[in-house]
């Protein structure tokens, strides 16, 4: 995770909220921008298979990664750019995975869907949905029977709260009041299935509520909230608290994925949530504050252009794995190839 | 040496293993409390303490997905589930997690968990409690797949199990709990890689695992009344498979039966029948046979139940057309 105050970057904050303030504009820059990178890549058939872009949900991903340590783990689903991206994955391993090359943070074995990096506890990357609660339940089971304080924080989206696997996770969590902070991104459409189409109780945190976990509805366009919600979530699961639920109001202003037609949402739905766009919203805020000044944004923004062109020239100048090793991680057997 | 039961080795090999790693702990369905439906985890409740011995709710995909990811921090978990039929409940987490994350993750999150099954028939518990699916799991790339026939494999391959690095399923048989073997008292430690020639021959080679290795060794003693020299190999490892130990005794054998009470089509015993053809095909002086379960779901009537499963005379008569 980038620290706020070392941050490289040329607006020079007046005070510690500010530069926090500024730290959370740029981390959320950096995903967006990213992310629409991603798009002009996948149009040239460098980035290819499936691309789920999180544009619009900035929020959720750098609000929750603030309430974490580095000893944290994260369990994150198959839109998870934002969360690898905030959680401190190098944005040339990222780009290099999505591009298939070798250099890539999970060798390219597995693509935007399956972003994976041991270093900063990030156990992917889960295309099934709800998949991943059962594992983030585990990790919080290994820290709780090995009497570690830390926080395995679970990503999933509304669709995931339909699966069985859902409910399970729920229960074994809450019955062994094991650290998980299960955080719930609602963007209203499990693909493109609106959640009134899908679910008989549309409220998601009294579904966490009834298994006795203490749940919070926070807005997930608004990364101050995100964050004060989730730090809060995240102490109280630390300190011994049970799993917490948080619930993440938020928006894709994009198709579901790059094949997507999108013929299900109203545009003037999606118009309407984009005056709630994050990053215009905290820029706003900070510019009231006099926190930044004319030509700053600008300036963030060429910034972080260069830093996205770094990685897709990383990653265009990288490397396929050779086709020798195909077999190699089936099992460890199989690990000790010809490359190191 | 000392005669124990399948299922007492079974408890050996679980007690042993939590005595000597704090980081092994046991979860599933009735086996603390309830002391395990076979009764194998009986007592280690009161001996082991309800932090590792742990009862689940009736939640095969989270408890399951819960070992793996107790695994990945650091945890060597057994998961126990009841019976194969339910472990169908968890295979999203099986199939799409704890198969696939070292080869995903490009190498970096290592799997080491160990699930144990019941499998199979003969008790009459009819279509939703009695399948071999194992050789299902065996069709899974990144995953070991071990069928213990006798006491010494029952309490030994258990250790080795929990310090492979990738995740392994333990099959069971549930007809084999009550046999009783005779054992060393102290455990010798066994691979969970090989195949083993449970009886030597010079006839034919019947190729067996499991609950079917009782079936094979049975009518190769009767054969033998016969004049006919069966060698019976029990594969112990369905995945991968030990086909060099195979392919020798067929190169000394010149015929192969394979016993296997899973369905005959798509499964465990195509897959030998295939490896054996492929590879080994001018040894052969008869083609590959196979004796298998019927492609019913499982019946409930005794006699129903015995017809749709291998029984020793299926494979005697197997045998003699294959010699004849």
């Amino acid at each position: 995770m980038t620290d706020a105050v070392s941050s490289p970057g040329s607006v020079v904050a007046a005070t510690d909220v500010d530069a926090h303030m500024i730290h959370l504009l740029r981390e959320m820059m950096r995903i967006r921008r990213f992310e629409e990178r991603c798009v002009e890549l996948y149009s040239r058939t460098a980035i290819r298979g499936f691309l789920h872009l999180a544009i619009g949900e900035e929020a959720c991903a750098v609000g929750v990664m603030e309430a974490l340590t580095p000893d944290d783990a994260v369990v994150a689903t198959y839109r998870e750019h934002g969360h690898a991206l905030a959680r401190g994955l190098s944005m040339r391993a990222t780009m290099a995975e999505l591009e298939g090359k070798v250099e890539g943070c999970s060798r390219g074995r597995g693509g935007s869907m399956h972003l994976f990096d041991a270093s900063t506890r990030f156990y992917g990357g889960n295309a099934i949905v709800a998949g991943g609660l059962p594992l983030a339940v585990g990790l919080a089971l290994a820290d709780h029977l090995q009497g570690r304080r830390r926080v395995t924080a679970c990503f999933f989206g509304d669709g995931a709260v339909a699966e069985g696997e859902f409910h399970e996770s729920m229960n074994l969590a809450s019955l062994w009041h094991l650290p998980v902070l299960f955080c719930c991104e609602n963007n209203l459409y499990a693909m493109g299935t609106a959640l009134k189409f899908t679910e008989s109780e549309t409220d998601l945190s009294l579904k966490a509520s009834s298994y006795r976990i203490p749940s919070w509805e926070v807005d997930g366009m608004d990364v101050l909230a995100v964050e004060g919600a989730a730090r809060q979530a995240a102490e109280a699961v630390r300190g011994g608290g049970g799993p917490h639920f948080l619930e993440m109001r938020t928006y894709r202003f994009r198709a579901h994925s790059m094949y997507d037609p999108d013929r299900y949402r109203d545009k003037g739905e999606v118009e309407g949530w984009k005056e709630h766009d994050p990053i215009p919203a905290l820029a706003a805020q900070l510019s009231e504050r006099g926190a930044i000044a004319d030509g700053d944004l600008e300036r963030m923004e060429s910034e972080i252009d260069d830093e996205v062109q770094d990685a897709v020239t990383f990653a265009d100048a990288g490397t396929f794995e050779p086709i020798e090793d195909l077999e190699r991680f089936v099992t460890s057997e199989h690990s000790s190839g010809a490359t190191p | 040496m000392s005669t124990i039961t399948y299922r007492e080795a079974v408890r050996q090999g679980i007690r042993d293993a939590l005595v000597r790693d704090e980081r092994v702990f046991v979860m599933g369905e009735d086996i603390g409390h309830y002391g395990g439906c076979y009764a194998v985890t009986l007592g280690m409740l009161e001996e082991f303490g309800a932090q590792r011995i742990r009862d689940t709710p009736l939640s095969e995909s989270a408890f399951v997905g819960a070992g793996i990811g107790a695994a990945l921090g650091g945890m060597r978990p057994i998961v126990e589930i009841m019976t194969v039929n339910f472990s169908l409940l968890a295979l999203d987490q099986i199939m799409n997690n704890a198969a696939t994350l070292l080869y995903m993750s490009g190498g970096q999150f290592n799997v080491p968990l160990v699930i144990r099954m019941a499998t199979g028939a003969g008790r009459q518990v009819a279509a939703q409690h009695s399948h071999s699916l194992e050789g299902w799991y065996a069709h899974i790339p990144g995953l070991r797949i071990l069928a213990p026939a006798t006491v010494e494999d029952a309490r030994g391959m258990l250790w080795p199990a929990l310090n492979d690095p990738d995740p392994v399923l333990i099959f069971e048989h549930a007809m084999l709990y009550n046999v009783e073997g005779e054992l060393s008292d102290d455990p010798v430690p066994v691979d969970i890689s090989t195949a083993a020639i449970r009886r030597a021959g010079s006839d034919v080679t019947i190729i067996a695992y499991g609950g079917t290795v009782r079936t094979a060794l049975a009518a190769a003693e009767q054969l033998a009344s016969e004049g006919i020299s069966a060698e019976v190999i029990d594969l112990r490892c369905l995945r991968p498979l030990d086909t060099p130990t195979i392919f020798a005794s067929v190169a000394r054998t010149h015929r192969a039966l394979v016993v296997d009470e899973g369905w005959r089509s798509g499964g465990l015993s195509a897959e030998v029948s295939a490896r054996i053809t492929e590879e080994a095909f001018y040894d052969l002086d008869a083609p590959v046979a196979r004796v298998c379960g019927a492609e019913v779901p499982m019946p409930y009537a005794k006699h129903l139940e015995d017809e749709a499963i291998p029984q020793v005379q299926d494979v005697i008569a197997a045998v003699r057309q294959m010699v004849a």
